[in-house]
C-alpha cells in the first residue's frame, strides 16, 4: 500500500505516493530524477549517497523515503546558486578534491555538515568527519585540503560570522 | 538491496505505537534511526509485515537532569541520537562515558541518525552503547500495553540481538546515575575507525588518592554473543590497590566464563588478548599509574 509523503528537496516541496519500502536514495534518483546522489555500496559503508536531512549528513540508502516525510533534504543539485559553484564545490575544484567524481556528491555534503558544526576544522577533524565517505581515487589528502579551502572561503565570505570574530577565535 | 514489502505506520504518540505493536506482535517491529534495522531489511536478513516508525513521537527525544547532588540521575529519551549525546554539554560534564562512547559509533552519518534506544534494543553483540550502559548500571524503561516497567542494564541483554523487551514493548527512556567521583573511559579495538568493535571496554572507576579501587564496573562488548559485565575482573580489583600486578591478574579474568566469539576479524585467542589489553589500557587511561 502506497503512502503519501511530502518532502522538501533543495527548497522545493514534492508530494508523492511511495511504497514504504522505497529507499530515500531511490526516491531522489528515480522519482525526482535527481541523479547527483550516487548509489555506491548499498550497505551503508561508502557514503556516496550522503545527503543533508534537516541540515545533517545522513546516508540516503540507509533511510526509507517515508522517513523523510515533512522534512527537508538537500542534495548536491541544491548546492550551486544560479549556476555558480558554492564555496565547498569551489574548494574541491581548486584543490583537485576529486578524480573520478563518484564519491564527490557525498563528500561535498559531509563537508557541509562539518563546516556548519566547525567552521575552522583541523586536519584531524576533517579526517574524522569523512570517515563515512570512501574515495578510491584521491588518497583523501586533496579532499582534506579542499575542505580546508572551503572553510577559508566560507569564513572570508562572512567576515562578521561568530566563527571568525576575535572573541570566539580566542576560545577555539 | 530492496526490502521486502511491509506496511508502514507513523504513530504520533507512544501509546499509539504500543497499541500497534500489541496488535501485530512478532509481525511488527519498531523503527528508530534505522541504522541497523534498515540494513537488515535491505539484506533481507529480517523481514516483517508491519513497520512502526517511532520518529514522529516527540516525547522520546530529550536529555535532562533529574534531581541534583550525588543521587542525581540523567534521563535520556530513547530516540536521542548519538550525535546529540556526543554534543550534550550536560552529559559531557556529568556522564562523560556516554558522549565518549557515542563519538566512536560508526561515522558522522550514522551518528546523525542512529539512536541510543535503537542501539540497545537492537543489541548487536558488538555495539558500543550497550557496554557503556552496563558500566553505568543504567536503568531502562520499557513501555508496553500493561504500562511501564524498569529493567536493570544487567538484566537487559539476553543473547545475540535478544533483549528483555517483549515484542509489544518499546524502550522509551534510559536513566543513568551521575557519578561525580568516577573516572569513565571507553576503549575500542576496531579494524577501521567506523567499524564495529572487535573488543570494546567501558569502565567506571572510583579510586582513592592512594590508588585503592573503591568501586568499579566494566562493560564488555564485541567479545561474545551479548555485551556483559566483567564481574570477575571487577571483583579482583574492588578494594585493592591498583598496582600493575593486580591489574594484570584481574585483566586476565576479563573473558572468564564467556564463550569468546571467533570471526574473520579476530580469532578466539586474539580477541581474548585484545580484551585483556584493552581493559588494562582503560584502567591506565582512567589515570591509574601502572
Amino acid at each position: 500500500m502506497k503512502v503519501p509523503v511530502e518532502i522538501t528537496v533543495n527548497g522545493t516541496r514534492h508530494r508523492s505516493e511511495v511504497e514504504p519500502r522505497l529507499l530515500l536514495v531511490h526516491y531522489l534518483r528515480d522519482v525526482l530524477d535527481l541523479t547527483g546522489t550516487h548509489v555506491g555500496c548499498e550497505t551503508g559503508l561508502c557514503g556516496a549517497c550522503t545527503i543533508l536531512l534537516d541540515g545533517e549528513a545522513v546516508k540516503s540508502c540507509m533511510m526509507l523515503a517515508v522517513q523523510a516525510n515533512v522534512r527537508a533534504v538537500e542534495t548536491v543539485e541544491g548546492l550551486s546558486v544560479e549556476g555558480e559553484l558554492d564555496a565547498v564545490q569551489r574548494g574541491f575544484w581548486e584543490e583537485h578534491g576529486l578524480q573520478c567524481g563518484f564519491c564527490t556528491p557525498g563528500m561535498l555534503l559531509s563537508a557541509h555538515d562539518l563546516l556548519r558544526r566547525s567552521p575552522q576544522p583541523t586536519e584531524e577533524e576533517i579526517q574524522r568527519a569523512i570517515h563515512g565517505n570512501l574515495c578510491r581515487c584521491t588518497g583523501y589528502q586533496t579532499i582534506v585540503k579542499a575542505i580546508q579551502n572551503a572553510g577559508d572561503k566560507m569564513r572570508a565570505g562572512k567576515p562578521s560570522a561568530a566563527s571568525s570574530s576575535p572573541s570566539t577565535r580566542g576560545r577555539r | 538491496m530492496i526490502p521486502s514489502k511491509f506496511e508502514y505506520f507513523a504513530p504520533a504518540s507512544l501509546a499509539e505505537a504500543v497499541s500497534l505493536l500489541s496488535k501485530y506482535q512478532e509481525e511488527a517491529k519498531p523503527l528508530a534511526g534505522g541504522q541497523s534495522l534498515i540494513s537488515l531489511l535491505k539484506l533481507r536478513l529480517a523481514s516483517l509485515k508491519y513497520l512502526v516508525d517511532l520518529a514522529g513521537i516527540a516525547e522520546l527525544n530529550y536529555i535532562r537532569e533529574e534531581g541534583a547532588g550525588p543521587s542525581g540521575t540523567i534521563s535520556i529519551g530513547a530516540l536521542t541520537t548519538y550525535a546529540q549525546i556526543k554534543e550534550s554539554k550536560l552529559l559531557q560534564s556529568k556522564c562523560p562515558l556516554l558522549p565518549q562512547t557515542a563519538s566512536v559509533v560508526g561515522d558522522v552519518q550514522v551518528r546523525n541518525r542512529g539512536t541510543l534506544g535503537g542501539s540497545l534494543a537492537h543489541a548487536d553483540p558488538a555495539g558500543d552503547m550497550p557496554a557503556a550502559i552496563l558500566a553505568l548500571k543504567a536503568e531502562l524503561k520499557a513501555v508496553g500495553p500493561q504500562g511501564e516497567r524498569w529493567i536493570q542494564a544487567d538484566d537487559f541483554f539476553l543473547g545475540m540481538m535478544e533483549t528483555a523487551l517483549s515484542p509489544d514493548e518499546i524502550l522509551s527512556e534510559i536513566r543513568v546515575p551521575v557519578l561525580p567521583d568516577h573516572k569513565m573511559i571507553y576503549r575500542k579495538a576496531a579494524r577501521r575507525p567506523s567499524d564495529f568493535a572487535m573488543v570494546g571496554i567501558a569502565l567506571c572507576l572510583k579510586a582513592r588518592d592512594d590508588q585503592t579501587c573503591e568501586e568499579i564496573s566494566i562493560g564488555v562488548t564485541g567479545v561474545t554473543d551479548k555485551p556483559y559485565r566483567a564481574e570477575e575482573t571487577e571483583k579482583r580489583l574492588r578494594g585493592k590497590k591498583l598496582e600493575p600486578k593486580i591489574i594484570e591478574e584481574a585483566a586476565s579474568a576479563i573473558t572468564e566464563g564467556v564463550d569468546v566469539m571467533e570471526n574473520m576479524h579476530a580469532s578466539q585467542d586474539f580477541r581474548s588478548h585484545l580484551a585483556r589489553v584493552y581493559v588494562s589500557r582503560a584502567i591506565a587511561a582512567a589515570g591509574i599509574r601502572s
